[in-house]
């Protein structure tokens, strides 16, 4: 499953920045967690890993499932229809769609600097999809940083703080909710057995970066 | 602390909801056709019953949806949980 | 190095004598093994004796062996010294010092460098306390596939069979089946085993809460990483409660006196613990249970003789084996005071009657040890949290479970099952069942009784229990006679407290505070309700109020005339958690220092922190407050902030404030009901102020809207109001307005906001964007541009002043907000662009009149009490317009926004501070209270030094403030007061005249 902007969309945005520059803004991004690197590292070790997954495309989409026009097709994906489900890659490598409320999705890529599609863009195509059915789809790239928590302890960090049930019975590799960490909200995706992303709202990325490593210091 | 059965995501903590008091307490079709007594019964009386109480609950902290629930007030009892905009169903209104 | 453990019997018990371990009691090195506790310890070494008591000062001995301990506390000695700790729970690790307490502890001053943690679990089938109904159950459970979680406080598994270790069970000794099942455990994948782990609450939806002690902390040194406590949130489908009883004593005199002891913690120590706590005792008893005790010190070398307060004597089984083991019993008697102060020297024994008095003359029996059984208290706690029914059972003499609370299930000794063959049937019962409910199913083991066959023989196996709740003194009065020793309360106390009129159960522990203790009762509780069925009557007993946990439903107490009621008559006390202490540590976990709550920070907070800002607080967020230049205070950092941004340039980072996109064919249809003031006509490139009341017509939030498209709109909200404003968005589009064709989706942390505000500003911002069209004619006041940055960066940018100064604010993508305020910071560099924080903010707002909500306004002020009725639509209706007729709403003193000038023109007045009529204060001089009140006028919301202005000022809400503007008031604060000068809210360019530049 891949990210493709629709052909059709002209995106103000992107018509005022020629293509061989935008390389160039990209690089003027800063990541919520982006300073947190090396505590990143330190602090992580065999059974438990924390590492930033910086800059991924997010667009929040309001859409009332069957009634939203060409969304689905733009998508490429059918949207999911109950909570924990994923549509498309369920573990996290390439475009995504996450169940958040009946008729609310968070649909997640990758980078634009590595599948070369604005999230401005992105998400404009997929409004326009929308026509005018109730709904919205809203670019929220830079609203939430992606952190992924690694390792086979990785499970006993979270359970350290998240009253979910992690176990797999319940909560399955691929699925992903929206929930509370300590008092923090976040969306909790499961990508692997052992590795998840917990999704922060950028604000709180410091402060979920350092409350997971302080929970992991018991495992390095 | 209680478990709430969100009607969209399951049961989930307590912590992930914001409470709304009374359920079933519409905002008047024509606020101005009211006397001012009427309007104050709206803003400030709500019902304090010993057992069953239909209050609102929001999912805060998940799907951000607004449900109600059939709580019993002795016993913290959820015996009925429901999407707004539904009826409470006989078989929903408990013991 | 054994040698000094003079009371360890040779062999025995489940300690390791290969391991000897010193431990430090009061400076003095004593030495026992590992497997002991400080307890056990200290009786291997022939002490008894610990601290003192509390507020009498009496000699006090080690009474107990578990958590219901009311004597021995000792503090440990750390990196952060633990105070109250029983010694008889406390496990025995190397290196642990510790100071015996005298009934109560200090905190230590000193923090505490430990960790402490939490975890958060789910299971099937959640199984608390591992005897040998715990442990059935837990193995019935495992055996289905379900996730179990065991929960047991103590250090080892095993419960009473710790004490019987050659029981046979299930066809091997008891000490062999424990471990068989401890392997099978272990063995199962989705089997979580937590030893030293005490379920203290139990709540709504099976919600148990546990504390478990690392083993890794127990001599007092912090370890790295490692917590030193853990609190388990335990979610369970089903639980079972398999949480066994407690021995009660006697109350008789001088029953305090070291050297009296429960008699099934005489046998705990004799058996698991190969400790001898007597060489000559005195066991006595009501009941059948005290003759283990009399058995083990028998087995153990002792002398021993038994006083069974039944005439009739132990039932037959028991009373065979006493003749057969050659054990001395005398039936009908009792212990009617202690010889000693230190330590028991002997024993004062008599017959006693049916009222417990003497019968003749008391016999001086020489002894070092007196066992006490006074009978059994199944361990309800956890059941009775969940308000499970109890009642009292006469037979059993305690007060056991009426049934398992819903999705719970009850096992053991909890249910007054007093044998272990009974217990481990129950328990398996119960486990099959809680799995089973839980939606595993398997075969019940095969066993030989099954759980209706217990409950049929619970009373018989148990045996009678004389209900003896007070044996006389040899001499009158009963103010030795202890009930609640950790408390130091009597008998003569209890008899005090239905002499004032106490007479429910719940007063009488208030009025003596018997039950206030560590051990919550589990030593006097049913004692003292005993003792009341001796002292009120059943005219008494109808006077109280029912609903205590074992009182009985129907009309309390017997018939009238009847000389004596029930416990049941009274009932139990309320259970509550935490059934033993829990440390504020444990409780806080990691919350603490700079983890405790979550910080907030904006893309741009590297740079306030590497630029010397000084942080504000604002809910979560860390906002910059001011940037201080060296020398610089707090005053003088603003003054500069301040006329940097009404004489050149300043910039704010402005990230903070809530962001709702929202769209629809109806959005405009939308806003227009929440927000006072209409938003449906607003042209698509425009931005308006909007604030939005309750139904009740109070302010509720404010904020500026952006028209994106003829369905689309951008609303902002205050910092602390972004979520609630949310959700008020999504109460009424959801509840009340369905049929809207609207949504909303937060994007406050989607974008940076960084305010350039001054008369230079659009020179900044010109070189920023060089694609727009700064002038004034080419970009209006409250109009937004979508551009493209210098950088190449997009941005969204609009014309709005919270400053009354010409004010743009740049949106960009969180990402590139560090980047853009940096371009900012160089292109206005040559301007001297200054960088201010929330001080700033405030006080140019301030001098313009713009209210903070939650500042100058609480839930009690109208769009009108702020001044601002222009706001107020009256072509279209909105939430809590009929709210402004109501009278109350209409009242000639409501309170309104008003600036108060202070007649000391450097005086700041603080926040808060009241306002008066001048002469209202009569003779009040500032000085403690007034002789009456002093009508309040109103209060400062907020208050500054205006470098504008020159002067101090703040805002009041002043009743009808508007009508005395010009008047002086007096301002009451701090015991001072200060004349004040109300003048109109806006004080700084009332023509508007500098935003357009």
């Amino acid at each position: 499953m891949t990210m493709t902007a629709p052909e059709d969309t002209t995106v103000e945005v992107a018509a005022h920045v020629p293509p061989v520059d935008r390389a160039r803004v990209l690089a003027l991004r800063r990541s919520p967690a982006q300073g947190l690197d090396e505590e990143m590292r330190r602090g992580s070790g065999a059974a438990a890993r924390l590492r930033e997954v910086p800059f991924l495309t997010q667009v929040a989409i309001r859409a009332t499932p069957g009634r939203d026009g060409s969304l689905t097709e733009t998508l490429g994906l059918d949207l999911p229809t109950h909570v924990g489900e994923v549509a498309g890659a369920g573990d996290g490598n390439g475009l995504a769609v996450l169940w958040l409320s009946p008729d609310e999705f968070l649909a997640v890529g990758p980078d634009e600097a590595e599948s070369g599609v604005s999230p401005e863009a992105y998400a404009g195509g997929l409004a326009e999809a929308l026509g005018s059915e109730r709904g919205q789809a809203v670019d929220v790239s830079a609203n939430r940083t992606t952190l992924e928590l690694s390792g086979s302890r990785a499970r006993s960090v979270l359970e350290k703080s998240c009253e979910l049930d992690l176990h797999p019975r319940v909560f399955p590799v691929g699925a992903a909710v929206a929930t509370l960490l300590g008092s923090t909200g976040v969306i909790l995706w499961r990508t692997g057995e052992d590795t998840w992303r917990v999704m922060p709202r950028a604000s709180f990325a410091t402060h979920v970066v350092r409350w997971l490593l302080d929970g992991m210091r018991e495992y390095r | 602390m209680l478990i709430i059965d969100c009607p969209n995501c399951g049961p989930r903590p307590e912590t992930e909801y914001g409470y709304g008091g009374q359920a079933h307490v519409a905002y008047p079709e024509d606020p101005h056709a009211l006397t001012d007594e009427e309007w104050a019964q709206y803003l400030f009386y709500r019902d304090n019953p010993k057992g069953d109480y239909a209050e609102r609950w929001v999912h805060s902290a998940g799907c951000r949806k607004w449900f109600n629930a059939v709580r019993d007030t002795r016993t913290y009892e959820i015996s009925a949980v429901y999407r707004t905009g539904e009826t409470r169903s006989e078989t929903q209104k408990g013991a | 190095m054994a040698a000094d453990q003079t009371r360890r019997i040779d062999a025995g018990g489940a300690i390791d004598r290969s391991t000897p371990v010193e431990l430090v009691v009061d400076g003095t090195t004593l030495t026992g093994f590992a497997g002991d506790t400080v307890a056990s310890a200290l009786v291997a070494n022939g002490r008894l004796r610990v601290g003192d008591s509390i507020y009498r000062g009496r000699p006090r001995g080690i009474l107990s062996a578990g958590v219901e301990e009311p004597n021995a506390f000792v503090l440990v000695h750390g990196d952060h010294d633990e105070s109250m700790l029983p010694a008889t729970t406390l496990e025995l690790v190397p290196g642990l010092d510790v100071r015996l307490l005298d009934g109560i502890g200090v905190l230590d001053q000193k923090p505490d460098p430990a960790e402490y943690d939490k975890m958060h679990v789910h299971a099937d089938v959640a199984v608390v306390g591992a005897g040998p109904a715990g442990l059935a159950a837990a193995r019935a459970a495992a055996a289905t596939g379900a996730r179990v979680v065991l929960l047991e406080q103590d250090f080892r598994l095993g419960g009473s069979l710790l004490a019987s270790p050659a029981e046979v069970v299930e066809g091997v000794p008891a000490a062999q089946w424990v471990e068989q099942v401890r392997a099978e455990l272990e063995a199962a994948p989705e089997v979580r085993v937590l030893i030293r782990t005490t379920a203290f609450g139990s709540y709504d939806n099976n919600h148990l809460i546990a504390v478990e002690k690392r083993a890794e902390h127990l001599d007092g040194t912090a370890r790295d990483g490692i917590p030193r406590q853990r609190i388990w949130h335990v979610t369970a489908a089903q639980v079972v409660l398999a949480t066994g009883a407690f021995e009660r004593p006697i109350v008789f005199a001088d029953n305090d006196v070291p050297g009296v002891m429960l008699a099934s913690s005489v046998t705990t120590y004799v058996r698991r613990y190969a400790a001898l706590p007597g060489r000559e005792a005195v066991v006595v008893t009501t009941n059948d249970s005290g003759y283990a005790a009399a058995h083990a010190l028998l087995e153990a070398g002792a002398s021993v003789q038994v006083l069974d307060a039944r005439d009739e004597g132990a039932s037959p089984v028991v009373a065979s084996a006493a003749q057969a083991a050659g054990l001395r019993v005398r039936t009908g008697c009792a212990v009617v005071g202690i010889d000693g102060d230190a330590s028991v020297e002997g024993a004062w024994v008599a017959r006693i009657d049916a009222e417990g008095a003497l019968v003749g003359d008391a016999e001086r029996v020489v002894c070092d040890l007196v066992a006490v059984s006074g009978g059994w208290t199944p361990n309800v706690s956890l059941h009775s949290q969940r308000q499970g029914a109890l009642h009292w059972d006469d037979d059993l003499a305690g007060f056991v479970p009426t049934a398992a609370v819903r999705n719970q299930h009850l096992a053991g000794a909890v249910r007054g099952t007093y044998w272990t063959d009974g217990c481990r049937a129950e328990g398996d019962a119960a486990g099959v069942a809680a799995a089973s409910a839980a939606g595993f199913s398997a075969a019940s083991r095969s066993t030989v009784i099954g759980a209706d066959a217990v409950a049929e023989e619970r009373v018989a196996r148990a045996g009678r229990t004389r209900q003896l709740w007070v044996v006389e003194g040899r001499e009158g009065g009963y103010a030795t006679h202890f009930v609640d020793l950790q408390r130091d309360n009597t008998a003569a106390d209890v008899l005090r407290a239905t002499g004032a009129g106490m007479r429910s159960v719940e007063h009488v522990k208030r009025y003596t505070s018997i039950s206030t203790g560590v051990d919550q009762g589990r030593i006097g509780a049913v004692n003292t309700i005993g003792l009341l069925t001796r002292v009120l009557s059943g005219d008494d007993t109808r006077a109280i109020p029912p609903g205590q946990p074992g009182q009985d439903e129907t009309a309390s107490g017997p018939a009238a005339g009847a000389a004596r009621p029930t416990p049941g008559a009274i009932g139990n006390t309320t259970f509550r958690a935490p059934f033993t202490p829990v440390a504020f540590a444990a409780l806080a976990g990691r919350s603490r220092g700079d983890l405790f709550d979550a910080a907030r920070t904006t893309s741009i907070h590297p740079w306030h922190e590497a630029h010397g800002a000084l942080f504000e607080d604002v809910g979560q967020w860390k906002r910059p407050w001011y940037y201080p230049r060296p020398g610089e205070d707090i005053d003088a950092a603003v003054a500069r902030e301040c006329r940097a941004a009404r004489e050149g340039v300043a910039f704010m980072d402005a990230t903070t404030l809530g962001k709702i996109e929202i769209r629809g064919a109806d959005a405009g249809e939308f806003l227009n009901r929440l927000y006072t003031n209409a938003f449906k006509k607003l042209a698509v490139g425009k931005a308006r102020y909007g604030v939005m009341c309750k139904p009740d017509g109070m302010v509720f939030d404010d904020g500026v809207v952006l028209r994106l498209a003829e369905d689309r709109y951008f609303a902002t909200t205050t910092t602390g109001g972004a979520a609630r404003v949310l959700e008020w968005l999504e109460e009424w589009s959801q509840t009340e307005w369905p049929d809207l064709d609207v949504v909303c989706t937060s994007v406050t942390e989607q974008w940076s906001t960084i305010a350039v505000v001054g008369p230079r500003s659009r020179e900044v911002i010109a070189r920023m964007a060089p694609d727009l069209d700064v002038t004034r004619e080419g970009f209006g006041f409250m109009e937004f541009r979508e551009t493209v940055l210098a950088s190449g960066i997009p941005a969204r940018i609009c014309r709005i002043t919270f400053s009354g100064e010409l004010a743009f604010e740049i949106n960009v993508p969180t990402w590139y907000g560090l980047q853009v305020w940096e371009d900012v910071a160089e292109a206005g560099a040559d301007f001297d662009i200054t960088p201010y924080g929330t001080e700033t903010m405030h006080v140019l707002r301030a001098e313009k009149a713009y209210p903070i909500v939650g500042q100058d306004t609480d839930g009690t002020v109208t769009p009108q009490d702020l001044g601002m009725s222009w706001i107020v639509s009256t072509t279209k209706d909105f939430v809590g317009n009929r709210s402004y007729s109501r009278s109350s709403h209409r009242a000639a003193d409501r309170k309104q926004l008003v600036s108060v000038l202070p007649l000391d023109r450097s005086l700041r007045l603080p926040e808060g501070a009241q306002l008066v009529e001048p002469g209202a204060l009569g003779d009040y001089t500032g000085e403690g209270l007034p002789s009456r009140p002093i009508p309040m006028l109103g209060h400062v919301t907020s208050s500054y030094h205006s470098q504008a202005l020159g002067r101090s000022f703040g805002l009041a809400l002043v009743k009808a403030g508007r009508d005395r503007i010009g008047q002086t008031l007096i301002a009451s604060f701090e015991g001072r007061f200060a004349e004040v000068e109300v003048a109109d809210a806006v004080l700084y360019d009332k023509e508007g005249a500098r935003r357009d530049g």
